[in-house]
Protein backbone atom coordinates (compact mmCIF):
# COMPACT_ATOMS: atom_id res chain seq x y z
CA UNK A 1 0.00 0.00 0.00
CA UNK A 2 0.91 3.29 -0.80
CA UNK A 3 0.26 6.94 -1.09
CA UNK A 4 -3.78 7.39 -0.10
CA UNK A 5 -5.74 9.49 -2.29
CA UNK A 6 -6.93 12.88 -0.48
CA UNK A 7 -10.33 14.23 0.59
CA UNK A 8 -10.59 17.40 0.93
CA UNK A 9 -13.93 19.51 2.42
CA UNK A 10 -13.77 23.25 1.46
CA UNK A 11 -14.61 25.98 3.39
CA UNK A 12 -15.80 29.27 0.99
CA UNK A 13 -15.47 31.92 4.21
CA UNK A 14 -16.60 35.76 3.85
CA UNK A 15 -17.48 37.86 6.83
CA UNK A 16 -16.14 35.37 9.21
CA UNK A 17 -18.67 32.98 7.91
CA UNK A 18 -18.39 29.37 6.43
CA UNK A 19 -20.84 30.03 3.32
CA UNK A 20 -21.92 27.40 0.05
CA UNK A 21 -23.56 29.34 -3.35
CA UNK A 22 -24.69 27.31 -6.18
CA UNK A 23 -22.66 28.33 -9.58
CA UNK A 24 -20.84 31.20 -7.98
CA UNK A 25 -23.67 33.55 -6.29
CA UNK A 26 -26.88 32.77 -4.03
CA UNK A 27 -24.88 32.30 -1.00
CA UNK A 28 -26.32 30.46 1.74
CA UNK A 29 -24.76 30.35 5.33
CA UNK A 30 -22.96 27.39 6.59
CA UNK A 31 -21.65 28.19 10.11
CA UNK A 32 -18.38 28.86 12.14
CA UNK A 33 -15.38 28.15 10.48
CA UNK A 34 -13.12 27.22 13.33
CA UNK A 35 -15.92 24.64 14.26
CA UNK A 36 -16.68 23.38 11.35
CA UNK A 37 -12.88 22.94 11.08
CA UNK A 38 -12.27 21.06 14.13
CA UNK A 39 -15.69 18.72 12.63
CA UNK A 40 -13.87 17.54 9.27
CA UNK A 41 -10.97 17.37 11.49
CA UNK A 42 -12.39 14.40 13.58
CA UNK A 43 -13.79 12.83 10.73
CA UNK A 44 -10.46 12.13 8.83
CA UNK A 45 -9.73 14.83 6.48
CA UNK A 46 -6.85 14.62 4.62
CA UNK A 47 -6.74 18.55 4.38
CA UNK A 48 -8.75 21.45 4.57
CA UNK A 49 -9.02 24.50 2.04
CA UNK A 50 -10.41 27.65 3.11
CA UNK A 51 -11.53 30.06 0.26
CA UNK A 52 -11.45 33.74 1.42
CA UNK A 53 -14.94 34.90 -1.21
CA UNK A 54 -14.52 38.47 0.36
CA UNK A 55 -15.21 40.15 -2.60
CA UNK A 56 -13.89 44.15 -1.06
CA UNK A 57 -10.34 44.34 0.91
CA UNK A 58 -11.92 45.08 3.72
CA UNK A 59 -12.96 42.10 5.43
CA UNK A 60 -9.59 40.74 4.07
CA UNK A 61 -7.62 40.02 7.77
CA UNK A 62 -10.87 38.44 9.11
CA UNK A 63 -9.69 35.15 7.47
CA UNK A 64 -6.21 35.89 8.95
CA UNK A 65 -7.15 35.31 12.56
CA UNK A 66 -9.75 32.35 11.56
CA UNK A 67 -6.75 30.50 10.03
CA UNK A 68 -4.49 31.19 13.19
CA UNK A 69 -7.59 29.70 15.37
CA UNK A 70 -7.68 26.70 13.20
CA UNK A 71 -4.03 25.85 12.72
CA UNK A 72 -3.37 25.72 16.81
CA UNK A 73 -6.09 23.19 17.17
CA UNK A 74 -5.87 21.30 13.59
CA UNK A 75 -2.78 19.85 12.93
CA UNK A 76 -3.82 18.34 9.00
CA UNK A 77 -2.46 20.81 6.12
CA UNK A 78 -4.31 23.63 5.70
CA UNK A 79 -4.90 25.05 2.04
CA UNK A 80 -5.94 28.78 2.19
CA UNK A 81 -7.14 30.89 -0.95
CA UNK A 82 -9.04 34.25 -2.70
CA UNK A 83 -7.59 37.71 -2.94
CA UNK A 84 -3.55 36.71 -2.92
CA UNK A 85 -2.14 39.45 -4.85
CA UNK A 86 1.33 39.70 -4.22
CA UNK A 87 4.41 36.99 -2.60
CA UNK A 88 3.66 39.52 0.52
CA UNK A 89 0.44 38.32 0.74
CA UNK A 90 1.79 34.78 0.79
CA UNK A 91 3.53 35.40 3.39
CA UNK A 92 1.02 36.70 5.10
CA UNK A 93 -1.17 33.41 4.94
CA UNK A 94 1.69 31.03 5.69
CA UNK A 95 3.09 33.30 8.92
CA UNK A 96 -0.90 32.73 9.91
CA UNK A 97 -0.71 28.95 9.75
CA UNK A 98 -1.48 28.17 6.11
CA UNK A 99 0.55 25.66 4.89
CA UNK A 100 -0.58 26.08 1.22
CA UNK A 101 -1.85 29.09 -0.69
CA UNK A 102 -3.94 29.08 -3.35
CA UNK A 103 -3.96 32.19 -6.55
CA UNK A 104 -6.12 31.98 -8.81
CA UNK A 105 -7.21 35.99 -10.56
CA UNK A 106 -3.46 37.26 -10.07
CA UNK A 107 -1.44 34.12 -11.59
CA UNK A 108 -3.65 35.06 -14.92
CA UNK A 109 -2.65 39.31 -14.54
CA UNK A 110 0.86 38.21 -13.11
CA UNK A 111 2.24 34.90 -13.43
CA UNK A 112 5.62 35.48 -12.59
CA UNK A 113 3.65 35.44 -8.96
CA UNK A 114 4.14 32.10 -9.04
CA UNK A 115 7.65 32.03 -10.09
CA UNK A 116 8.30 34.34 -7.40
CA UNK A 117 6.54 32.98 -4.45
CA UNK A 118 7.67 29.08 -5.39
CA UNK A 119 10.92 30.60 -5.41
CA UNK A 120 10.46 31.99 -1.60
CA UNK A 121 8.30 29.71 -0.10
CA UNK A 122 8.91 25.89 -2.08
CA UNK A 123 6.64 24.89 -5.05
CA UNK A 124 5.12 22.37 -2.28
CA UNK A 125 3.06 25.39 -0.75
CA UNK A 126 2.13 27.05 -3.83
CA UNK A 127 -1.81 25.75 -5.93
CA UNK A 128 -2.67 27.17 -8.87
CA UNK A 129 -6.54 27.65 -9.11
CA UNK A 130 -7.71 26.94 -12.39
CA UNK A 131 -11.62 27.78 -12.61
CA UNK A 132 -12.51 25.80 -16.19
CA UNK A 133 -15.07 26.07 -18.47
CA UNK A 134 -15.96 23.86 -21.50
CA UNK A 135 -15.83 26.50 -24.89
CA UNK A 136 -18.93 25.84 -26.48
CA UNK A 137 -19.29 23.66 -29.29
CA UNK A 138 -15.84 22.09 -28.59
CA UNK A 139 -16.16 19.29 -26.61
CA UNK A 140 -12.56 18.61 -25.80
CA UNK A 141 -11.29 22.53 -24.76
CA UNK A 142 -11.58 24.68 -21.55
CA UNK A 143 -10.92 27.94 -21.31
CA UNK A 144 -9.55 29.70 -17.64
CA UNK A 145 -12.08 31.78 -16.36
CA UNK A 146 -11.19 34.60 -13.03
CA UNK A 147 -12.55 36.91 -10.41
CA UNK A 148 -15.25 33.81 -9.14
CA UNK A 149 -15.78 32.69 -12.81
CA UNK A 150 -17.49 35.74 -13.71
CA UNK A 151 -14.53 36.69 -15.93
CA UNK A 152 -13.14 34.73 -19.76
CA UNK A 153 -9.79 35.01 -20.17
CA UNK A 154 -9.14 33.81 -23.74
CA UNK A 155 -6.51 31.15 -22.02
CA UNK A 156 -7.16 27.61 -22.65
CA UNK A 157 -7.26 25.73 -19.68
CA UNK A 158 -4.81 22.95 -20.62
CA UNK A 159 -2.11 25.11 -21.56
CA UNK A 160 -1.99 27.42 -18.87
CA UNK A 161 -2.48 24.41 -16.50
CA UNK A 162 1.37 23.23 -18.22
CA UNK A 163 2.31 26.91 -17.90
CA UNK A 164 1.99 26.86 -14.10
CA UNK A 165 3.54 23.73 -13.24
CA UNK A 166 6.54 24.41 -15.36
CA UNK A 167 6.49 28.42 -13.47
CA UNK A 168 6.49 26.09 -10.00
CA UNK A 169 2.90 25.54 -9.21
CA UNK A 170 3.16 22.29 -6.74
CA UNK A 171 -0.11 21.21 -7.08
CA UNK A 172 -3.62 22.81 -9.18
CA UNK A 173 -6.99 23.35 -8.06
CA UNK A 174 -9.22 22.40 -11.01
CA UNK A 175 -12.98 23.48 -10.73
CA UNK A 176 -14.88 22.94 -13.61
CA UNK A 177 -17.47 26.30 -13.89
CA UNK A 178 -19.89 24.31 -16.06
CA UNK A 179 -20.23 21.71 -12.65
CA UNK A 180 -19.70 23.56 -9.78
CA UNK A 181 -22.75 24.01 -7.31
CA UNK A 182 -25.08 21.57 -9.51
CA UNK A 183 -24.64 18.44 -7.81
CA UNK A 184 -24.07 16.85 -11.15
CA UNK A 185 -20.46 15.69 -10.63
CA UNK A 186 -17.16 16.31 -11.46
CA UNK A 187 -16.12 17.17 -15.46
CA UNK A 188 -14.13 14.12 -15.45
CA UNK A 189 -13.03 14.93 -19.05
CA UNK A 190 -11.58 17.99 -18.12
CA UNK A 191 -10.14 16.36 -14.77
CA UNK A 192 -8.32 13.48 -16.82
CA UNK A 193 -7.14 15.57 -19.15
CA UNK A 194 -5.13 17.53 -16.38
CA UNK A 195 -4.18 14.71 -14.86
CA UNK A 196 -2.55 12.67 -17.60
CA UNK A 197 -0.85 15.99 -19.11
CA UNK A 198 0.27 17.30 -15.86
CA UNK A 199 3.35 15.71 -13.62
CA UNK A 200 2.03 17.50 -10.37
CA UNK A 201 -0.92 16.37 -8.31
CA UNK A 202 -4.62 17.61 -9.29
CA UNK A 203 -7.13 18.26 -7.35
CA UNK A 204 -10.69 17.54 -8.87
CA UNK A 205 -13.13 20.25 -7.34
CA UNK A 206 -16.70 21.20 -8.77
CA UNK A 207 -20.28 19.03 -8.71
CA UNK A 208 -20.46 16.77 -6.13
CA UNK A 209 -23.51 15.86 -5.08
CA UNK A 210 -23.23 11.99 -3.97
CA UNK A 211 -20.33 9.59 -2.58
CA UNK A 212 -20.05 7.97 -5.99
CA UNK A 213 -19.13 11.28 -7.46
CA UNK A 214 -16.14 11.42 -5.39
CA UNK A 215 -15.06 7.67 -6.54
CA UNK A 216 -15.38 8.94 -10.22
CA UNK A 217 -13.46 11.75 -9.60
CA UNK A 218 -10.15 9.23 -8.42
CA UNK A 219 -10.96 6.33 -10.77
CA UNK A 220 -12.53 7.79 -14.19
CA UNK A 221 -11.20 11.52 -13.51
CA UNK A 222 -7.68 10.21 -12.42
CA UNK A 223 -7.44 13.17 -10.15
CA UNK A 224 -4.70 12.49 -7.27
CA UNK A 225 -7.89 14.47 -4.44
CA UNK A 226 -10.95 15.09 -4.69
CA UNK A 227 -12.80 18.76 -2.77
CA UNK A 228 -16.36 18.77 -2.01
CA UNK A 229 -18.27 21.11 0.07
CA UNK A 230 -21.62 21.16 0.30
CA UNK A 231 -22.42 17.34 0.92
CA UNK A 232 -20.21 17.58 4.01
CA UNK A 233 -21.42 20.98 4.93
CA UNK A 234 -24.85 20.21 5.64
CA UNK A 235 -24.29 16.84 6.94
CA UNK A 236 -25.75 14.92 4.68
CA UNK A 237 -22.38 12.40 4.52
CA UNK A 238 -19.72 13.02 7.00
CA UNK A 239 -15.92 12.70 5.87
CA UNK A 240 -15.32 9.45 7.02
CA UNK A 241 -18.39 7.79 5.16
CA UNK A 242 -16.85 9.42 2.01
CA UNK A 243 -13.59 7.40 2.48
CA UNK A 244 -15.32 4.33 3.47
CA UNK A 245 -17.18 4.59 0.26
CA UNK A 246 -13.99 5.04 -1.56
CA UNK A 247 -12.62 1.93 0.02
CA UNK A 248 -15.44 0.03 -0.60
CA UNK A 249 -14.49 0.72 -4.62
CA UNK A 250 -10.73 -0.27 -3.94
CA UNK A 251 -9.40 3.08 -3.78
CA UNK A 252 -6.80 3.69 -0.83
CA UNK A 253 -7.67 6.27 1.68
CA UNK A 254 -6.67 7.08 5.18
CA UNK A 255 -8.98 5.53 7.44
CA UNK B 1 16.45 27.98 29.11
CA UNK B 2 14.69 27.27 26.17
CA UNK B 3 13.34 23.51 25.64
CA UNK B 4 13.17 23.37 22.32
CA UNK B 5 14.90 25.33 19.64
CA UNK B 6 12.89 25.69 16.73
CA UNK B 7 16.01 26.57 13.64
CA UNK B 8 14.71 29.49 12.11
CA UNK B 9 16.69 30.60 8.89
CA UNK B 10 13.95 32.29 6.97
CA UNK B 11 12.77 29.19 4.79
CA UNK B 12 9.00 28.37 4.83
CA UNK B 13 6.59 28.53 8.10
CA UNK B 14 7.71 27.53 11.01
CA UNK B 15 4.73 27.78 12.56
CA UNK B 16 3.04 24.45 11.58
CA UNK B 17 5.94 22.93 13.90
CA UNK B 18 5.94 25.17 16.98
CA UNK B 19 2.19 24.84 17.46
CA UNK B 20 2.52 21.21 17.18
CA UNK B 21 5.08 21.14 20.15
CA UNK B 22 3.43 23.61 21.96
CA UNK B 23 0.01 21.27 21.86
CA UNK B 24 1.76 18.12 23.10
CA UNK B 25 4.02 19.83 25.62
CA UNK B 26 2.31 22.93 26.80
CA UNK B 27 4.91 23.14 30.18
CA UNK B 28 7.62 23.50 27.59
CA UNK B 29 9.52 26.67 26.47
CA UNK B 30 9.37 26.72 22.59
CA UNK B 31 11.50 29.36 20.92
CA UNK B 32 11.51 29.79 16.76
CA UNK B 33 14.60 30.95 16.47
CA UNK B 34 17.12 32.31 13.80
CA UNK B 35 19.80 33.22 17.15
CA UNK B 36 23.05 30.27 17.46
CA UNK B 37 23.13 31.35 20.78
CA UNK B 38 20.11 30.38 21.57
CA UNK B 39 20.31 27.01 19.64
CA UNK B 40 23.49 26.20 21.30
CA UNK B 41 21.67 26.58 25.10
CA UNK B 42 18.57 24.98 23.68
CA UNK B 43 17.94 21.73 25.47
CA UNK B 44 16.82 19.88 22.34
CA UNK B 45 16.53 20.90 18.74
CA UNK B 46 13.86 20.80 15.58
CA UNK B 47 15.89 21.43 12.19
CA UNK B 48 12.53 22.03 9.61
CA UNK B 49 12.90 23.06 6.01
CA UNK B 50 11.03 23.80 3.32
CA UNK B 51 11.63 25.44 -0.09
CA UNK B 52 14.80 24.14 -2.18
CA UNK B 53 17.84 22.34 -0.72
CA UNK B 54 20.32 24.86 -2.29
CA UNK B 55 18.62 27.84 -0.76
CA UNK B 56 18.23 26.25 2.35
CA UNK B 57 21.55 25.83 3.24
CA UNK B 58 22.87 28.80 1.30
CA UNK B 59 20.45 30.84 3.91
CA UNK B 60 21.70 28.86 6.67
CA UNK B 61 25.08 29.16 6.38
CA UNK B 62 24.27 33.51 5.89
CA UNK B 63 22.79 33.33 9.00
CA UNK B 64 25.63 31.67 11.07
CA UNK B 65 23.71 28.82 12.14
CA UNK B 66 26.06 26.47 10.65
CA UNK B 67 27.90 25.02 13.34
CA UNK B 68 25.52 25.26 16.09
CA UNK B 69 23.38 23.33 13.95
CA UNK B 70 26.24 20.86 13.71
CA UNK B 71 26.97 21.04 17.39
CA UNK B 72 23.43 20.44 18.38
CA UNK B 73 23.24 17.31 15.74
CA UNK B 74 26.04 15.94 17.75
CA UNK B 75 25.01 16.72 21.31
CA UNK B 76 21.38 16.80 22.07
CA UNK B 77 18.11 15.31 21.04
CA UNK B 78 18.01 16.52 17.50
CA UNK B 79 15.08 16.27 14.91
CA UNK B 80 14.86 17.36 11.50
CA UNK B 81 11.81 17.21 9.32
CA UNK B 82 11.92 17.63 5.34
CA UNK B 83 14.50 19.51 4.25
CA UNK B 84 16.21 19.37 7.51
CA UNK B 85 16.65 15.81 7.42
CA UNK B 86 17.77 16.10 3.83
CA UNK B 87 20.76 18.52 4.72
CA UNK B 88 22.34 16.12 7.37
CA UNK B 89 23.22 13.93 4.31
CA UNK B 90 26.37 14.18 1.83
CA UNK B 91 24.97 15.35 -0.80
CA UNK B 92 21.70 16.26 -2.69
CA UNK B 93 20.58 15.97 -6.31
CA UNK B 94 18.68 19.14 -5.92
CA UNK B 95 21.00 21.69 -7.44
CA UNK B 96 24.03 19.50 -6.83
CA UNK B 97 24.46 21.04 -3.49
CA UNK B 98 26.59 19.69 -0.43
CA UNK B 99 24.65 18.71 2.64
CA UNK B 100 26.14 19.08 6.32
CA UNK B 101 27.64 15.42 5.66
CA UNK B 102 26.25 14.74 9.57
CA UNK B 103 24.91 11.37 7.98
CA UNK B 104 26.44 9.89 5.03
CA UNK B 105 24.52 9.15 2.24
CA UNK B 106 22.82 11.67 -0.61
CA UNK B 107 19.34 12.83 -1.76
CA UNK B 108 17.98 12.14 -5.26
CA UNK B 109 14.63 13.04 -6.81
CA UNK B 110 12.04 10.82 -7.53
CA UNK B 111 13.13 9.29 -11.15
CA UNK B 112 10.19 10.34 -14.02
CA UNK B 113 11.18 6.43 -15.38
CA UNK B 114 10.02 5.07 -12.38
CA UNK B 115 6.66 6.92 -11.29
CA UNK B 116 4.58 4.58 -12.27
CA UNK B 117 2.04 2.38 -9.83
CA UNK B 118 1.14 -0.99 -10.20
CA UNK B 119 -2.21 -0.47 -12.28
CA UNK B 120 0.34 1.63 -14.72
CA UNK B 121 -0.90 5.08 -14.23
CA UNK B 122 1.28 7.39 -13.45
CA UNK B 123 2.76 8.38 -10.42
CA UNK B 124 2.62 12.52 -9.32
CA UNK B 125 5.82 14.77 -8.39
CA UNK B 126 6.22 16.25 -5.61
CA UNK B 127 4.98 12.61 -3.49
CA UNK B 128 2.14 14.55 -1.82
CA UNK B 129 -0.32 13.31 0.97
CA UNK B 130 -0.50 10.41 3.41
CA UNK B 131 1.54 7.69 3.15
CA UNK B 132 2.56 4.59 5.47
CA UNK B 133 5.59 4.61 7.43
CA UNK B 134 6.97 1.25 7.53
CA UNK B 135 9.25 1.15 11.05
CA UNK B 136 12.83 -0.86 10.07
CA UNK B 137 13.80 -0.44 13.71
CA UNK B 138 12.68 -0.14 17.38
CA UNK B 139 12.95 3.50 18.74
CA UNK B 140 11.67 5.58 21.37
CA UNK B 141 10.23 8.16 18.91
CA UNK B 142 8.23 5.43 17.45
CA UNK B 143 6.72 4.23 20.97
CA UNK B 144 2.55 4.40 20.67
CA UNK B 145 2.84 4.56 16.76
CA UNK B 146 1.39 1.49 15.00
CA UNK B 147 3.77 0.17 12.01
CA UNK B 148 2.05 1.32 9.04
CA UNK B 149 0.60 4.47 10.39
CA UNK B 150 -0.26 7.06 7.82
CA UNK B 151 2.31 10.37 7.64
CA UNK B 152 1.52 13.79 5.43
CA UNK B 153 4.62 13.75 2.82
CA UNK B 154 5.11 16.69 0.21
CA UNK B 155 8.78 16.19 -0.86
CA UNK B 156 10.51 15.62 -4.43
CA UNK B 157 13.48 14.38 -3.31
CA UNK B 158 14.26 11.48 -0.96
CA UNK B 159 17.41 10.67 0.94
CA UNK B 160 19.44 7.20 0.37
CA UNK B 161 21.64 6.43 3.45
CA UNK B 162 25.11 5.19 2.53
CA UNK B 163 25.01 2.89 5.69
CA UNK B 164 21.75 0.71 5.84
CA UNK B 165 21.76 0.53 9.79
CA UNK B 166 20.66 4.35 9.90
CA UNK B 167 17.21 3.24 8.12
CA UNK B 168 14.71 3.94 10.81
CA UNK B 169 11.92 4.19 8.39
CA UNK B 170 10.45 3.84 5.09
CA UNK B 171 7.52 4.31 2.66
CA UNK B 172 6.97 2.68 -0.95
CA UNK B 173 6.47 5.35 -4.02
CA UNK B 174 6.33 3.40 -5.59
CA UNK B 175 9.51 1.77 -4.76
CA UNK B 176 10.77 1.82 -1.00
CA UNK B 177 12.56 4.90 0.15
CA UNK B 178 13.85 5.90 3.23
CA UNK B 179 11.11 8.01 5.22
CA UNK B 180 13.37 8.24 8.64
CA UNK B 181 16.64 8.17 9.40
CA UNK B 182 18.44 7.95 12.99
CA UNK B 183 21.47 7.61 14.49
CA UNK B 184 22.42 8.51 18.73
CA UNK B 185 20.72 11.44 19.23
CA UNK B 186 19.77 12.07 15.89
CA UNK B 187 16.16 11.28 14.41
CA UNK B 188 14.97 12.84 10.97
CA UNK B 189 12.04 12.75 9.05
CA UNK B 190 11.05 12.99 5.73
CA UNK B 191 7.24 13.50 6.38
CA UNK B 192 5.78 16.39 8.38
CA UNK B 193 4.80 15.22 11.57
CA UNK B 194 3.55 18.40 12.52
CA UNK B 195 0.83 17.79 10.03
CA UNK B 196 0.30 14.03 10.48
CA UNK B 197 -2.74 14.51 13.12
CA UNK B 198 -2.86 11.96 15.79
CA UNK B 199 0.35 9.99 14.62
CA UNK B 200 2.46 13.16 14.23
CA UNK B 201 1.48 14.35 17.30
CA UNK B 202 2.79 11.44 19.17
CA UNK B 203 6.19 11.25 17.31
CA UNK B 204 6.60 15.08 18.83
CA UNK B 205 5.46 14.06 22.66
CA UNK B 206 8.33 11.41 21.76
CA UNK B 207 10.48 13.31 21.06
CA UNK B 208 10.19 16.14 23.56
CA UNK B 209 10.28 13.53 26.21
CA UNK B 210 13.36 11.39 24.82
CA UNK B 211 16.39 10.95 26.50
CA UNK B 212 19.13 9.64 24.49
CA UNK B 213 21.57 7.36 26.26
CA UNK B 214 24.31 9.51 27.23
CA UNK B 215 26.60 6.35 25.59
CA UNK B 216 24.33 7.90 22.36
CA UNK B 217 25.63 11.09 22.45
CA UNK B 218 28.64 11.88 20.05
CA UNK B 219 32.08 12.00 21.19
CA UNK B 220 32.50 15.67 19.90
CA UNK B 221 30.12 16.98 22.90
CA UNK B 222 30.60 14.82 25.69
CA UNK B 223 34.82 15.67 25.07
CA UNK B 224 33.52 18.80 25.87
CA UNK B 225 30.86 18.46 28.92
CA UNK B 226 32.77 18.95 32.27
CA UNK B 227 32.94 15.86 33.98
CA UNK B 228 31.35 15.74 37.70
CA UNK B 229 34.06 15.81 40.16
CA UNK B 230 32.30 13.69 42.82
CA UNK B 231 32.81 10.24 40.57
Amino acid sequence: MGLAKRVIPCLDVTAGRVVKGINFVGLRDAGDPVEIARRYDDQGADELTFLDITASSDGRDLILHIIEDVASQVFIPLTVGGGVRAVEDVRRLLNAGADKVSINTSAVHNPQLIADAAARYGAQCIVVAVDAKRVAGDTLRWEVFTHGGRKATGLDALEWGRKMQALGAGEILLTSMDRDGTRNGFDLELTRAFSEALDIPVIASGGVGNLDHLVDGILKGRADAVLAASIFHYGEHTVRQAKEHMARHGIEVRI
Amino acid sequence: MIDVAVIDYGMGNLRSVSKAIEHVAPQLKVAVTGDPEVVMRAARVVFPGQGAMPDCMREMQARGLREAVIAAARSKPFLGICIGLQMLFDRSEEGDVAGLGLLPGKVLRFPAAAMVDARGEKLKVPHMGWNEVHQAMPHPLWEGIAPGSRFYFVHSYFPVPADPQLIAGYSLYPFSFSCAAARDNIFAVQFHPEKSHAAGLRLLANFVAWQPAAAEIGPASSAGRPRSPAL
